[in-house]
């Protein structure tokens, strides 16, 4: 079966000169949910941008379902940013529309999709992350919990191959946060979840991968890596206190 | 985020004049304003006319006439220098409780004061009986470039996001003991303006990506069709004709 995403040898450097991404190479299977972790300013961010053409022009390749990102051919570009959901950190970026619902129907309507279809897209995602009931109401009168589901909701309505999120459990409280985390993990899409809420990424990803300094850095099951204190400390990782991964694991 | 803001002048019902597709009440409202402006300020029963049709559209739609009394505060630093004019202006003087005041001032203030206030108050009535997004959809289906009708949109969105801004960097200088004194504050309080000036900017570049990542190509998709039947036309179009007879008489009369 193909991989939902494949990324080969991808560098890049801005316009400035900085250069963030030093040839990157990870596969992400079908189905998988993998963490990508990594400490402020190792790229991670620069990452999420290639896998859907945003930013372009380095060396390497990005497949998405077997589809390589060529931001110089418009259509096969639409195609990509359907089959690649990027979920924003903040989501007063990602809800511009002026009701829930309309930003829901922003994505697929884009597709071309009309009429009861989209409205079956757009009922559907909403439900799936269990937020039918705020469609009619603006973005900025939700709470901020409800605000981060419906920006999954946004992507999900597109009916991705992967979903990217970036940093999904910052800023909610606890119950929000394991809200998420259920309706995530009743999803069944191929997940790529940048964090650095270490625990976040034991509960929901089997697999994680270390981007730093710009290239991957390790590629383990989650629960392995983060016993590792020495990579861990090599690449600024930290363990909240009192998280133990071997206790996490036997709670499995 | 406190609900509401962006709604502050709608009352939500479901009146006839409610339920009016958005660009037919636009329509209407432009031409009875156009029609007031029209007429000769000296036929003031014509304006009373006016004044009587407007409180018609406010008892169907259900909206309090204290509440319009209310709004009309709005246009009084407009309308303030009307005021001066009956003591300034030049021409013959007439005496009015005792005071020697111009009678062509005293005709341009009622003209400014008259026409000033039915515009208005019809406006008023347009924004109680109408959601701003509806607004939007209404110019945006009166052919109004869609870049225009999309900034708006934009800034309907997000006025609520820069003014939560604007109210957290204001507690934070406070936190620190800053009080806006004397002139020398404005030094800080125009630093803040730039600051949030740029936090927008990048705010504005993040949603433009988060657009592209979804598919934007430079148009948004239209997702609703306000169209308007030839009823509804018809019914929104009951006020400027009656305005249109009320300012023909004032032209016909001698």
């Amino acid at each position: 079966m193909t991989p939902s995403l494949e990324v080969r040898g991808l560098a890049y450097a801005y316009p400035d000169g900085t250069q963030a991404l030093f040839g990157v190479d990870l596969t992400v299977e079908r189905g998988q949910r993998v963490a990508l972790l990594g400490p402020n300013g190792a790229g991670k961010t620069t990452l999420i941008l290639h896998l859907n053409g945003i930013l372009q022009g380095g060396a390497g390749e990005v497949r998405v379902g077997g589809l390589r990102v060529d931001p110089a051919d418009k259509k096969a570009l639409r195609e990509i940013r359907r089959r690649v959901g990027v979920v924003f950190q903040d989501p007063d970026d990602q809800l511009f529309m002026p009701t829930v619902r309309e930003d829901v129907a922003f994505g697929p309507a884009n597709l071309g999709l009309r009429g009861a279809e989209l409205e079956a897209r757009v009922t559907g995602a909403l439900a799936r992350v269990g937020m039918l009931e705020v469609a009619g109401r603006p973005p900025q009168h939700l709470s901020f919990g409800q605000r981060r589901r419906v920006a999954v909701a946004t992507v999900l309505a597109m009916e991705p191959e992967i979903l990217v999120l970036d940093e999904p459990s910052s800023n909610l409280d606890p119950a929000g946060r394991r809200e998420l985390a259920e309706i995530l993990r009743g999803l069944e899409v191929t997940v790529l979840m940048v964090t650095h809420d270490l625990p976040y990424a034991a509960e929901l990803c089997p697999r994680s991968v270390v981007l730093s300094g710009g290239v991957i850095a390790a590629d383990a099951p989650t629960l392995e890596l983060l016993a590792d204190d020495d990579l861990l400390r090599a690449h600024r990782l930290e363990l909240p206190f009192g998280f133990d991964p071997a206790a996490a694991a036997r709670r499995r | 985020m406190g609900a509401g803001h962006a709604h502050a002048l709608y009352l939500p019902g479901s009146s006839p004049v409610h339920r009016l597709p958005p660009q037919c009440k636009l329509v209407a409202v432009l031409g009875f304003v156009l029609l007031v402006v029209a007429t000769p300020r000296e036929r003031v029963w014509a304006f009373a006319g006016f004044a009587l049709l407007l409180a018609a559209v406010a008892l169907v739609a259900r909206v309090p006439l204290a509440t319009v009394a209310r709004r009309v505060v709005i246009e009084v630093p407009f309308v303030a220098f009307a005021f001066l004019m009956p003591f300034f202006a030049t021409g013959e003087k007439v005496a009015v409780l005792g005071l020697r005041l111009s009678e062509d001032g005293l005709w341009g203030a009622w003209n400014i004061l008259a026409k000033g206030t039915l515009g208005v108050v019809a406006s008023i009535l347009l924004a109680a009986t109408t959601e701003p997004r509806a607004l939007l959809l209404g110019i945006e289906r009166l052919r109004m470039p869609q870049l225009i009708t999309q900034i708006a949109t934009f800034m309907l969105r997000y006025g609520d996001v820069v003014a939560a801004e604007l109210g957290r960097m204001k507690v934070a200088r406070a936190a620190r003991g800053f009080e806006a004194r004397d002139l020398r504050a404005t030094v800080v309080l125009a630093r803040s303006v730039g600051a949030l000036f740029l936090r927008s900017y990048e705010r504005g570049e993040r949603v433009h990506l988060a657009m592209l990542s979804r598919g934007y190509d430079g148009r948004m998709p239209l997702l609703h069709d306000v169209g308007a039947t030839g009823a509804q036309w018809a019914s929104a179009a009951a006020l400027p004709l009656t305005a249109a007879l009320v300012a023909a008489a004032a032209w016909m009369a001698p």
